[in-house]
């Protein structure tokens, strides 16, 4: 048959609109295009989803997940209408109410609690993008009781990088993509930043630069990094000790850098009769000394033209003051950090450690190079252009969801630091708001008083024992028990104790359990079966031992089930919402940017944006921030509050298009018309660093000065990294016996030991893991967020299954084949699950996707759906404590320093089983409050 | 029998990259979601939210594990679409006409007025890159994006494949690899690109780009100079800090 060719239409139009807003399948908070088309009803609806090219996050490119959007828009387990429960709890039974009886009821739970004893309230939120907001509402209701999931997500990361050098990675630094020439990742996840990070590797790799990989599963980033380092899982902190060991000993490292921007060379009291022992030498001012090398005297760090010695020591009458560098010398050039010492422990041969040490020091000395930047530090020192170390890192919760955790993120932070890359050409760059020290965060509050809102913000970074939230009998202010000894520097709070203490009425019993965005009944939870249980569990007079439950979700999640009130959320077209520079924004590390979301379409069920539902109950408790002069309602909704609320005078939570005009960056009266501005700018606000500020920022006046017009800071706040941790010297000294706040005896000899102010490694409680050997962990697949991939029919397809991986010699020696069943135990519980074989993964380790595993009845799933049936949690194999001690008391499973939960401390063993037909432990199903799902789809806007 | 042009005026198709290929199946839903909404028929999904969910999707990445005779197992991930061959057995064999290969630019395509859904083609083709889509009864393929890459609707910088313009990585590339002188013509030069299966005779348009090698850090014993201690003992340590010093 000859060619026929038909004539095509070439130029087909691709939408009648686009509206651009912001992503919302993940963490990264990419900039779209949503292209609209009017149907034949005449109504508009989304038709395609596509990256914006102008967004400073995403520059066009989407991943699966944002791609995928329309169908998590269009998922039939959106919920429709306000829901009460009328069966029991878990069972799903609920009647749909409308939205005035829901408030009522809220309202009617609320307003006792917070008049006669406000703290009975605990609210927590997960996937929340609006902590600002929502702390800010907890705030004014005045319970102590809240926080969102960074406990059990990476306060370690968080909370490292802050107390360490004021920022940490995660989104709020970034490589410098345009000029590392090796980079290194530990742990990464592959669903966050993950845009920003595919994007950075591309680039990278395609000028020739290295990727290393360290991380016990080579998937993903790994699977293209040049060298794979397939570590033991939890003894990353050793590794990179052991570097620290080799570099300092090789003297491969920038004193510079050190002497100048670092506490290294800061003087420690080493009277160890005297309170103040280890504790900084201040001056009168309360800061850091040194001694200057030019004169030989000790002066404070920051006076002009001081030359800080990194190695002279002050006698102040028989007390000798040395440098934080003489003890980091004393403490990694010891034999315990050789390569040879560790690698048995780390799996990694010795000489591939010094290998990697070599490198790093290559790279980051001998291909240093200088960009043509005049700049001036804090001293008044003009530096003539600026120094590239183009070395970068970037880790995530790989390495910080152990016990271990915090002092590995140190250890991180430390070699940047010795290395001189920090912030520097080539190397790891902060992101506004950051840099931004730990001395200038918020202190935690819980001072509580009924009926008015709490004495400060909850969250914050503490700097010693007199900044614990213990009431003044000693005992845990937080239900989670959040900065108390047992985890004095939990900075994000601890949302994974919540339920379980609340149970336990430990420290004491609440009210009213109040979520967001969390599914805490299923895998957000360790011990699902166990926490399900507390959720439900009833006391003597029958009535549950936590007595009431509001949640809002936008979807028929696990959590849906276990709540007495169901408060539905719209999907994230449908809403307002900022990503604000007072939370967790979107900036660039040349550039302050916020964005915001806005209704590209108006919901089509009975729901309603949960903050701007907070707008209303707050009005309706009368908390003062939400109600004006006359006791009205103060913010319509939630856009009314981005657009007029002000944190500080002139400062709100959108710093783009401000003052009347709309022409002011960073501070300026509130613009009615700013929401318009964003939309009209492509739902992004960008506000550029100026060049010559866009380096060594913690330092650099041209930053300070930028930061303080942008309304970053009020004032200039030039400080030094943190190599030597103060705060965690005084809690130290506490369990040494000084001062008047004193930890109880059963916790000194843990503090003592794992709070060393110069980041140490440690092993991770063992108690009962005799026997289980291997390493379990989890991992999330770049193309699925969370639990919510899982109601998106073309991301189900991806990842519809989530076999247990185990490494070549695991399947070996327990004679299982691809498909085989095994069961898992752990010293808390067991599992049998489907396998396969994978040959690229650490020799002790198994791992399997995270959080597809689904109960029946929840996400409009079909009760025979491979993610209801073979799909599975590790979470019922991790207790959120560890084995009782025998002692009566609670150990969490937990970092002992922040609380962040030790996910990836679990410790398994592994058995064949004969082939089941669905995992176990199977939960009954939840009935469904949604209807049942189109069996096909075959989706058409027009 | 369909017949194939003698010579096609370009040869547009896609370099993929599997260096940087990081598996992210970004490609995958951004098509899916184009080509859903746009040419013919929408890529429909059966058992959407059931047991066995099963859609059309014009682009899917596989991923294979590689055990070196030294080092560690590798991962690749392997994203495959139509490779508009010049030799296209899916169009010779088509029984109606409807798949062709257009004379213009190469780009192979169904013609979904003339597809009885029989799906020879798919049976032809090597690779597998065809799939008869269950709601339409037609068979579908990759398009190159015909409909976007000419398209005076989008911005000039958006005439590219959508799977090329959502890849994060960067490693997706469009163009036209019948011109010696074009970008993707030159990276294949410079980064030795392949034909997938070149035995198959089909003469695939599309390029691979390997990945470089893998794991070749060289191991460092103890005395190697760049590591060299400055000195064994500790106070040696202090004192070489102290000469250091001096020079900065």
């Amino acid at each position: 048959m000859t060619p026929k060719q038909p004539v095509l239409d070439l130029s087909p139009p691709v939408s009648d609109e686009i509206r651009k807003t912001t992503c919302y399948m993940c963490a990264c908070r990419c900039g779209i295009n949503v292209h609209m088309k009017t149907n034949a009803d005449g109504d508009m609806k989304v038709a395609y989803i596509e990256g914006n090219r102008d967004h400073p996050i995403n520059k066009g490119v989407l991943c699966a997940k944002g791609s995928a959007g329309i169908m998590q828009h269009n998922a039939p387990a959106r919920l429709r209408k306000p829901l009460k429960r009328v069966g029991e709890r878990g069972s799903g039974e609920f009647e749909e109410i409308e939205w005035e009886e829901a408030l009522q009821i809220a309202t009617d739970w609320l307003a006792p609690i917070r008049a006669n004893a406000p703290e009975k309230l605990a609210f927590f939120t997960g996937r929340d993008q609006s902590q600002s907001f929502t702390s800010y509402w907890a705030q004014n209701f005045g319970t102590p009781n809240y926080a969102a999931h960074g406990g059990f997500c990476s306060v370690n990361m968080a909370a490292a990088g802050i107390y360490t050098m004021g920022g940490a990675f995660w989104e709020f630094g970034q490589p410098d993509w345009d000029h590392t020439k090796l980079f290194m990742l530990f742990g990464v996840a592959e669903d966050h930043d993950s845009n920003p990070i595919k994007m950075g590797i591309g680039k990278i790799k395609a000028r020739g630069a290295r990727v290393i990989g360290v991380n016990p599963i080579r998937t993903g980033y790994n699977a293209v990094a040049d060298d794979w380092v397939g570590i033991t899982p939890g003894t990353d902190g050793l590794f990179i000790l052991s570097m620290i060991h080799c570099l300092m000993k090789a003297g491969r490292i920038d004193l510079d850098y050190l002497a100048r921007f670092t506490d290294a060379p800061a003087l420690v009291n080493g009277d160890p009769g005297s309170p103040e022992f280890g504790l900084f030498l201040r001056d009168k001012n309360g800061k850091q000394q040194v001694i200057c090398r030019k004169t030989g005297k000790l002066t404070a760090f920051d006076q002009p033209g001081v030359r800080p010695d990194l190695s002279a020591t002050h006698i102040i009458g028989d007390i000798t003051h040395r440098p934080v560098f003489h003890h980091m010398a004393e403490k990694y050039l010891t034999d315990d950090y050789a390569p040879e010492d560790v690698a048995d422990r780390c799996g990694i041969p010795a000489p591939r450690i010094r290998a990697i040490a070599t490198e790093i020091a290559r790279v980051a000395f001998d291909e240093a190079f200088e960009l043509d930047h005049e700049w001036t530090d804090f001293r008044g020192d003009v530096h003539k252009t600026m120094t590239g170390r183009p070395v970068s890192f970037h880790a995530m919760r790989g390495i910080s969801a152990h016990a271990n955790g915090f002092q590995t993120c140190r250890a991180l932070h430390t070699l940047q630091i010795i290395l001189g890359t920090v912030e520097v050409p080539g190397g790891f760059r902060f992101k506004p708001p950051y840099p931004k020290p730990a001395t200038a965060h918020p202190k935690p509050h819980c001072g509580v008083t009924p009926g008015k809102p709490l004495d400060g913000p909850h969250l914050g970074f503490v700097q010693g024992p007199a900044d614990l939230a213990l009431k003044n009998d000693g005992t845990p202010a937080r239900i989670d028990k959040a900065f108390t000894w047992e985890n004095p520097m939990s900075a994000h709070g601890l949302m994974h104790m919540v339920i379980s203490n609340a149970h336990a009425g430990d420290p004491y019993k609440i009210d009213t359990l109040f979520m967001y965005m969390a599914n805490m009944s299923w895998n957000s939870s360790m011990n699902t079966g166990g926490v399900m249980k507390m959720l439900t569990d009833k006391d003597t007079n029958g009535d549950y031992v936590i007595p009431r439950i509001i949640y809002s979700d936008a979807y028929s999640s696990e959590m849906v089930a276990f709540a007495d009130l169901i408060l539905p959320d719209t999907t994230y077209l449908e809403r307002h919402d900022c990503i604000s520079l007072l939370d967790r924004p979107i900036c660039e590390a040349d550039a302050a940017a916020d964005a915001i979301r806005w209704p590209v379409v108006e919901p089509d069920r009975d729901v309603r944006g949960f903050q701007s539902v907070l707008c209303d109950l707050g009005a309706r408790l009368g908390l003062p921030g939400f109600v004006d002069d006359t006791g009205g309602q103060k913010y319509a909704d939630y856009a009314d509050y981005i657009t007029n609320h002000e944190r500080r005078p002139g400062i709100g939570p959108l710093a783009g298009f401000r003052g009347a005009d709309g022409t002011q960056a960073g501070r300026g009266a509130a613009n009615p018309d700013q929401l318009n501005r964003y939309i009209q700018n492509g739902g992004f606000f960008t506000h550029h660093i100026p060049d010559g500020a866009q380096y060594y920022k913690p330092w650099n006046n041209a930053y300070q000065d930028w930061a303080v017009e942008t309304g970053l800071y009020d004032a200039p706040q030039p400080y030094l990294f943190s190599l030597y941790a103060e705060p965690m010297r005084r809690f130290q000294l506490a369990a040494e016996g000084h001062g008047d706040r004193q930890p109880p005896d059963h916790l000194r000899d843990r503090i003592k030991h794992t709070m060393s102010p110069l980041p140490i490694w440690y092993e991770t409680d063992q108690q009962g893991n005799d026997g289980f050997t291997i390493t379990a962990l989890t991992q999330r697949p770049m193309a699925m967020y969370h639990s919510w991939g899982s109601q998106n029919a073309w991301l189900r397809q991806i990842h519809g299954h989530n076999p247990l991986y185990l490494p070549t010699k695991l399947m070996r020696a327990n004679d299982l084949q691809d498909g085989d069943w095994a069961r898992v135990t752990s010293p808390h519980g067991e599992i049998t699950v489907p396998v396969m074989e994978m040959a690229s993964l650490n020799e002790n380790t198994v791992w399997t996707w995270n959080a597809i595993g689904k109960r029946k009845g929840a996400w409009a799933l079909d009760d025979a759906a491979p993610e209801a049936t073979k799909g599975f949690l590790l979470n019922h194999l991790i207790h959120e404590l560890l084995p009782p001690k025998g002692d009566g008391l609670r150990w969490s499973n937990a970092d002992p320093i922040t609380g962040q939960a030790a996910w990836f401390d679990l410790k398994v063993k592994i058995e064949k089983s004969p082939a089941q037909t669905e995992s176990k432990p199977t939960t009954p199903k939840q009935k469904s409050p949604v209807a049942a799902a189109p069996k096909n789809l075959a989706w058409k806007s027009r | 029998m369909t017949e194939l042009p003698q010579a096609t005026q370009k040869k547009l198709g896609l370099v993929i990259d599997l260096d940087t290929c990081v598996g992210c199946h970004a490609c995958v839903i951004s098509c899916k979601g184009w080509n859903t909404e746009n040419y013919g028929a929408p890529l429909s999904d059966q058992d959407a939210y059931g047991a066995d969910p099963s859609g059309t999707f014009l682009n899917r990445v596989h991923s294979y594990e590689v055990q070196p005779d030294t080092g560690p197992a590798q991962l690749f991930h392997f994203p495959k679409s139509c490779l508009h061959c010049e030799d296209a057995p899916c169009v010779t064999v088509c029984p109606t006409g409807a798949s062709y290969k257009r004379a213009e630019d190469g780009i192979v395509l169904v013609n979904e007025s003339d597809c009885i859904g029989c799906g020879l083609c798919a049976w032809a083709c090597p690779y597998g890159a065809r799939e008869l889509d269950q709601a339409a009864g037609v068979m579908k393929k990759c398009t190159l994006c015909v409909d976007r890459i000419y398209n005076d609707n989008l911005p000039e910088e958006d005439r590219i494949p959508a799977c090329v313009r959502t890849c994060p990585s960067g490693a997706r590339h469009f163009g036209d690899l019948g011109d010696p002188d074009s970008d993707v013509s030159q990276l294949v030069v410079a980064r030795g690109g392949v034909d997938l299966m070149p035995e198959q005779g089909t003469k695939p348009v599309n390029k691979y780009l390997p990945p470089r090698p893998k794991d070749q850090m060289p191991e460092i014993d103890v005395l190697a100079p760049f590591l060299a201690p400055i000195d064994q003992e500790p106070k040696g340590f202090l004192g070489w800090l102290d000469r250091t010093l001096d020079k900065i």
